[in-house]
């Protein structure tokens, strides 16, 4: 289906990186401008960037391309943004940290290593051994981190976490090059009188 | 007013000095070349004002009488002169009262520096006494806003905030300064702001884009101009009125708009949106190429997004990318500062006259005129009309005055009736759609021009919901007029419940006091009128009155502005009667 103005009113994953300055109070500028709209966030992830003073958003949106697009122009427009980049998930690559409590007992009562197997097949690791529990580790897609975890339940998961999605875009152009164009571009934007 | 000796304009590096964090903010504030500031003292911006003690010469302080009064004088101050209106306040109760003034002010792009004084650093946090997050509140109605928390960033900062407020789309900054910051001793130098890295505020006017506009401009049969607030932030009065006249393109104006092209010229063909002219409206359905220059497509203007100007090829000059294509899908976009856009545009434009074209418009004069027009401005009997009397205040001050108006139906008939020959005189609020702001707007607009006339235009409901700055406009002998157009209705809420909620009038009838004796009491010269005999001496005896006047005119109780276009419907959809 398309509205008026041609874009597709389907709702899918976009997934929007944000280059910031590292300053405070810019995670609650950024995530606002979604809190206006009623746009729930499905995750969201924030760390320095491979540039000493620049943050690396990546915020997960299930939402229209009309809307995503939208979006994007309002987070580049706050001051401290430098760039905000609109992609699907078959523009990045992208992962998600999750770990799990599990009970110690039933591993050690696993006389055929089941939960081991579980582990190794998953390609998962073992992070903690503690005399209650064990803490499992696994990196992957939300899919893969979910399988997992349906498989540990018959052993008891006490606890569950997972991260935010990381992603990387699939672009050639380095971030330092980017930050030197819109370096040009702010010198270059500057009204005569 | 006192006289002020104008701050010295520098753009290097001021001299090395130690200062209080307090003094340094004066100091910044003389660099961007400011005299004058609106603003309200307390505990936690104490120390500033201390300071201030000592700059009285150099820096007037305007003490309002509720801080949304500061808000909207600056806002006034800096719609006229083009320059940032400065405001003072203090934390908690004094911060966030300036809230509905720079949510306007960031809605209607006017530049704004308001500076909160802030609790210590040490109490950040802890419900001390008059503290509040103005930062989390200011944040989603501000360009920009900043905590100084360490003495030693003020001026940066300072001189970023200035920078922001006024460069590309202008908007209101907040800096919130903690109390331990105002009174810290550092070595204060100052550097105005040139760039900021992540902040283009001019785009470069792109080449092609430009080719491909005025491509469309030269073949279009039936061009049309939608004239925006954009072209008089960005002082493109003369590239717009050489574009029009070239091309023979016939211009209408938004809200914030008006002004920006001279009403008496043969090219106007009236004012656009909801209560705007019956032309412009229908004939947005009508054109071939829609320019629409340094304007936003507001719902106001629109009405029904999928019936707008479906026909037309959109050309959209716009500084703010977040504006294009965000209601209406351009054929050509231009992002760039609209005199950039102009100048680049108007070589490649051909001579044209489009006379068939602007024949329409009149056609459509003469209906509005026949329908609306003539009796708004000439009713046979009853009571005095809005149409009328801000017909009388336009043919009185020659079209010249610096017009200052509330919300309401006040305020759309003044739109439609003023005719502005003077740029950049035209002030009112606009996108919030603010009661409470004429009486404050007027009197900031006079101190930023008090050489030329101001007429503040305001309904018997919005005046009272700031008219406690009679106080402020008596004690600094702020010359400015003031007409209360008074129906004793909330007149656009009863207008609209008469149209749409079968007369059932909730809530919208007022009492309302003897605004005369209110007036004299805070030694304001003022007088009423309630008769079309007596309207006209009794305006001239105002506008020619040396000092602050205020004029009730008691009007026709249920009046109702025509056309109309119904919230939500279709702009060909307006209703003349």
């Amino acid at each position: 289906m398309e509205n008026q103005n041609g874009y597709s009113t389907d709702v899918k994953l976009f997934i929007i990186s944000v280059l910031t300055e590292n300053k405070s109070g810019l995670l609650n500028a950024i995530t606002i401008i979604f809190t206006r709209r009623k746009i729930n966030i499905e995750s969201i992830n924030v760390s320095e960037s491979e540039v000493s003073g620049v943050s690396r958003y990546t915020i997960v949106v299930k939402i229209t391309r009309e809307k995503a697009e939208k979006l994007v122009k309002q987070i580049r427009k706050l001051i401290e943004v430098l760039g905000a980049f609109l992609y699907e998930e078959e523009d990045t690559h992208f992962q998600e940290l999750a770990l799990y409590k599990v009970p110690l007992e039933p591993f050690l009562n696993d006389s055929n290593n089941r939960i081991e197997k579980l582990i190794r097949d998953n390609f998962a690791r073992i992070l903690v051994i503690e005399r209650e529990y064990i803490i499992i580790e696994k990196t992957g897609r939300k899919s893969e981190t979910t399988k997992l975890f349906e498989e540990l339940k018959q052993f008891g998961v006490s606890e569950f976490v997972r991260s935010g999605r990381i992603s990387i875009s699939k672009s050639k152009r380095r971030t330092e090059t980017f930050l030197k164009e819109l370096e040009e571009l702010s010198a270059s934007s500057m009204r005569k009188n | 007013m006192q006289a002020l000796t104008k701050a010295p304009a520098s753009k290097t590096t001021s001299e090395a000095k130690i200062v209080t964090g307090a003094e340094a903010v004066l100091l910044s504030l003389l660099e961007e070349g400011v005299d004058t500031i609106f603003g309200y003292p307390g505990g936690a911006i104490m120390p500033i004002y201390d300071a201030l003690y000592g700059y009285q010469d150099r820096l007037r302080h305007i003490l309002v009488r509720h801080e949304q009064g500061a808000t909207h004088a600056a806002q006034g101050y800096a719609r006229v002169t083009g320059r940032p209106g400065v405001v003072f306040a203090t934390s908690g109760p004094g911060a966030t009262n300036l809230i509905t003034g720079i949510a306007d002010a960031q809605i209607d792009s006017t530049p704004m520096v308001c500076i909160t004084g802030q609790v210590s650093s040490a109490l950040l946090g802890t419900d001390a006494f008059q503290e509040t997050d103005v930062l989390g509140i200011s944040m989603p109605v501000t360009k920009w806003n900043y905590q100084v928390t360490d003495v030693k960033e003020l001026p940066e900062v300072m001189a970023k905030a200035f920078f922001i407020a006024k460069s590309g789309r202008p908007g209101p900054v907040l800096i919130d300064i903690t109390k331990d910051v105002q009174n810290a001793k550092f070595e204060y130098t100052y550097k105005k702001c040139e760039k900021i890295r992540s902040y283009a505020p001019y785009p470069r006017v792109n080449a092609e884009d430009i080719e491909a506009a005025a491509k469309l401009i030269n073949a279009a049969k039936k061009p049309y101009i939608l004239a925006g607030h954009g072209i008089l932030i960005s002082g493109a009065q003369k590239e717009l009125l050489s574009l029009a006249e070239k091309a023979g393109i016939p211009v209408a104006s938004t809200l914030l708009g008006l002004s920006a092209f001279p009403c008496d010229h043969p090219l106007y063909v009236g004012y656009l949106g909801m209560h705007g002219n019956y032309g412009p409206n229908v004939k947005t359905n009508e054109c071939d190429v829609l320019i629409a220059i340094g304007m936003r497509f507001d719902d106001r203007v629109t009405g029904d997004l999928k019936t707008y100007a479906r026909q037309a090829k959109v050309i959209h000059i716009e500084i703010d990318a977040s504006e294009i294509d965000k209601n209406v899908k351009t054929t050509v976009a231009l992002h760039a500062d609209a005199k950039d856009a102009l100048t680049a545009i108007l070589p490649k434009v051909n001579k044209n006259t489009h006379a068939e074209w602007l024949a329409e418009f009149r056609a459509c004069d003469q209906i509005e005129y026949d329908k609306v027009i003539q009796k708004a401005l000439n009713p046979p009997s009853g009571g005095l009309l809005m149409s009328e009397v801000v017909n009388y205040i336009s043919e009185l001050t020659k079209g010249e005055a610096i017009v200052v108006t509330d919300v309401g139906q006040h305020q759309m008939a003044t739109s439609r009736y003023y005719k502005y020959k003077t740029t950049d005189s035209n002030v009112t609020s606009g996108g919030l759609g603010t009661m409470g702001f004429a009486l404050p707007a007027a009197m900031g607009s006079k101190i930023g021009k008090p050489e030329k006339q101001v007429v503040a235009i305001i309904g018997d409901g919005g005046f009272q919901m700031t008219l406690q700055e009679l106080g402020t406009i008596a004690q600094f002998k702020i010359a400015t007029k003031i007409v209360i157009l008074n129906n004793s209705f909330l007149g656009m809420v009863r207008q609209w419940q008469q149209l749409f909620h079968e007369k059932r009038y909730s809530c919208t009838e007022m009492i309302n006091p003897d605004f005369v004796a209110i007036t004299k009491g805070f030694g304001i010269q003022a007088s009423k009128v309630t008769d079309r005999e007596n309207i006209t001496q009794a305006l001239q005896t105002m506008l020619d009155h040396d000092g602050p006047y205020l004029l009730e005119v008691v009007v026709e109780k249920e009046e109702n502005v025509f056309p109309m276009v119904p919230a939500g419907a279709s702009i060909s959809n307006i209703r003349l009667e």
